[in-house]
């Protein structure tokens, strides 16, 4: 299955303030250890590895194309 | 400043060909004698190729250095019949932990399956490795070693190289058909052929500490002490080193291996001093444990290989042709599986049996080996010397994660241990034609197993061995009923049957199952003891096509 790059997620504003509260009151280096860490249990979670390649890649690309 | 061990002086001997001022041809002259070159030298000579083996020194390895080995090298060994003193002297070991600051993260057990004769991995320093191998060569009737002879310049013919040599008698120039240079990662023979050697380097230095102690260790603020049975283990940011990685590793006469990481900014003089060497070894042992420092060395490393392991007459053979960092124990350990494949293809070649053709695919089936231990190397370094700060950060990150979360462990990378590598791609294989389960594949090291032969218990590669004598040869392993004949020859290549049930007893049936073989299965067994080609019937025609193949004959 190839990755999914359509709307998933039932609830997006819901999600979008978990994600952005799960950061209150840590320092930056705490908040960048928290997010590092849901990248590997989000990636543990998917699995498959051509799933994986394809996310690696589209970050790196939307990130270079924006600067 | 050894404690444990004293240094033998090997006697220097002025050639007859120096003194008489005669130019000798030899068939090979290996430069080297770490356990590469003495291995190789060994490896030639009992398939009956005179070897001239020189080295600049005149003693073993100063220091314990490569201290892992694992066990295909010393299947390699046991096949040259110098393993069991190794095993003996060595430290077996299977368990390896790994601890952030002081709480343990992860544990690996090497797990050796049963029914092999050696086992997973020995601790032994160096300098035993080398001083068991120097023996046996110094013994061998076809083994000259010349100590305190420095190989100062080579040039080469179409035929052989010509090489200038620097002894205490001054110089003088031989010439030999075949130079094996196993003179380490700083080869100078590499240079005088002209050779790349490209790769990684690694900023970092290491801090080695060989201490000797009566009890075993316990790790200062870790709470944890070494049981019986030694083990391996790792520290990432532990309390008494911050901020690095330390490793620790038992090895015999209680000396015990310390490798401290120091970081990229460390003054590698300044870190060789006793007065800071010990301050750090109290840290981790505590105060009050007494010991002796025994060997101290500040290294940095890199992940590289040569770029052809031939030029012309000279082949590159362990750290000359691929460097790799320590982590795995992939050094020697691989460098002891060049020399296992070159010699029976040398030797085959300097017969005129082979096409030169099968020396190079040394370097296809080598080279392939040496880039899959510098993927490990330098992946393992990567994980332990992050270089970035985000990769600090994952890295941080698994071990955290690993503490209570099983789906972290297995990105923890403290080194993976060295395994041979299948050539599984190589161009002497011949591809299956009917179907076959398990790991038995063409191009891989064939799997031990406990047999019964001539009714004494015994293992299938020693009788591989006995069966050929230290010459060697290809091995007819064959299940079910014998075959009509003894053998199969093509041209001056031949292969003896080894019948499964008449000439050796399958007798816990581990053979069968480790080599998925029902009656009528042949497997064809190359001189190092790897598969080269296997049938589900014995077809002799299609046995003198695979024997061409695996000589390069296509």
């Amino acid at each position: 299955m190839p990755l999914n790059r359509q709307p998933n997620i039932a609830d997006p504003d819901d999600f979008y303030r978990e994600l952005i509260d799960s950061q209150r009151g840590l320092s930056d280096a705490q908040a960048e250890m928290l997010t590092t860490k849901l990248v590997l249990i989000l990636a543990n979670h998917v699995g498959e590895r051509a799933v994986l390649s394809e996310a690696i890649a589209l970050a790196r690309d939307n990130t270079l194309q924006h600067g | 400043m050894s404690k444990s061990y004293s240094y033998p002086e090997f006697p220097y001997r002025q050639s007859a060909a120096q003194r008489e001022g005669r130019l000798e041809r030899h068939p090979l002259v290996v430069i080297g004698a770490g356990p590469i070159g003495l291995s190789i030298a060994l490896d030639c000579a009992q398939r009956g190729i005179p070897v001239r083996l020189l080295d600049d020194n005149n003693t073993v390895s100063f220091g314990s250095r490569a201290v892992c080995y694992a066990k295909r090298p010393l299947e390699i060994w046991d096949r040259l019949g110098v393993a069991a003193p190794l095993v003996d002297k060595g430290v077996r070991w299977q368990v390896g932990k790994v601890f952030l600051e002081d709480e343990q993260v992860y544990q690996f057990d090497l797990l050796p399956e049963s029914g092999h004769k050696m086992p997973a991995m020995i601790n032994l320093q160096q300098y035993y490795v080398e001083q068991t191998l120097v023996d046996a060569c110094e013994a061998h009737p076809k083994i000259d070693i010349g100590w305190k002879h420095k190989l100062v310049a080579l040039s080469q013919q179409d035929d052989h190289a010509r090489l200038t040599v620097e002894t205490p008698d001054g110089r003088y120039h031989l010439l030999a058909d075949w130079v094996i240079a196993c003179d380490g990662a700083n080869s100078d023979t590499r240079q005088m052929v002209g050779a790349q050697f490209t790769g990684q380097f690694f900023e970092d230095r290491f801090l080695i500490a060989d201490v000797v102690l009566k009890a075993p260790p316990q790790p200062a603020h870790g709470g944890q002490r070494l049981g019986t049975e030694p083990e391996r283990w790792f520290w990432f940011d532990p309390p008494f080193h911050r901020g690095q990685s330390v490793l620790l590793h038992k090895q015999c006469d209680d000396v015990w291996r310390i490798d401290f990481q120091l970081g990229r900014d460390a003054d590698p003089e300044a870190e060789k001093r006793p007065e800071r060497v010990i301050p750090r070894i109290q840290a981790m042992l505590g105060p009050d444990l007494p010991f002796e420092l025994e060997w101290v060395s500040v290294y940095q490393f890199a992940c590289r290989r040569i770029d052809n392991f031939r030029y012309g007459r000279v082949i590159f053979a362990g750290d000359s042709a691929h460097q790799v960092s320590p982590f795995g124990a992939r050094g020697a350990n691989t460098g002891i599986q060049d020399a296992d494949n070159l010699a029976w293809k040398l030797k085959l070649v300097l017969d005129g049996s082979a096409p030169l053709a099968l020396i190079d695919s040394y370097q296809e089936e080598r080279a392939f080996a040496a880039d899959d231990n510098l993927l490990n190397s330098t992946r393992a370094t990567d994980f332990i010397s992050p270089k970035s700060p985000v990769s600090l950060r994952y890295r941080n990150a698994v071990l955290e994660l690993a503490a209570t979360e099983a789906f972290a462990r297995p990105l923890i990378n403290s080194g993976r241990l060295s395994t041979p590598t299948p050539y599984l791609q190589s161009s002497l294989n011949t591809p299956d034609a009917e179907a076959f389960a398990g790991r038995m594949k063409p191009g891989t090291h064939c799997a031990d197993a406990p047999v019964r032969h001539q009714d004494q218990p015994a293992w299938l590669l020693n009788v591989l061995n006995t069966l050929h004598g230290p010459a060697g040869g290809f091995t007819l392993l064959c299940f079910g009923d014998r075959p009509a004949v003894e053998s199969v020859a093509e041209g001056p290549i031949v292969a003896r049957v080894l019948s499964v049930g008449d000439d050796v007893q399958d007798a816990e049936g581990l053979l069968a199952q480790r080599y998925d073989a029902q009656p009528g299965t042949v497997y064809l067994i190359r001189p190092d003891q790897h598969v080269a080609a296997r049938w589900r019937r014995f077809d002799a025609a299609a046995i003198r096509a695979a024997l061409r193949r695996a000589t390069a004959q296509h």
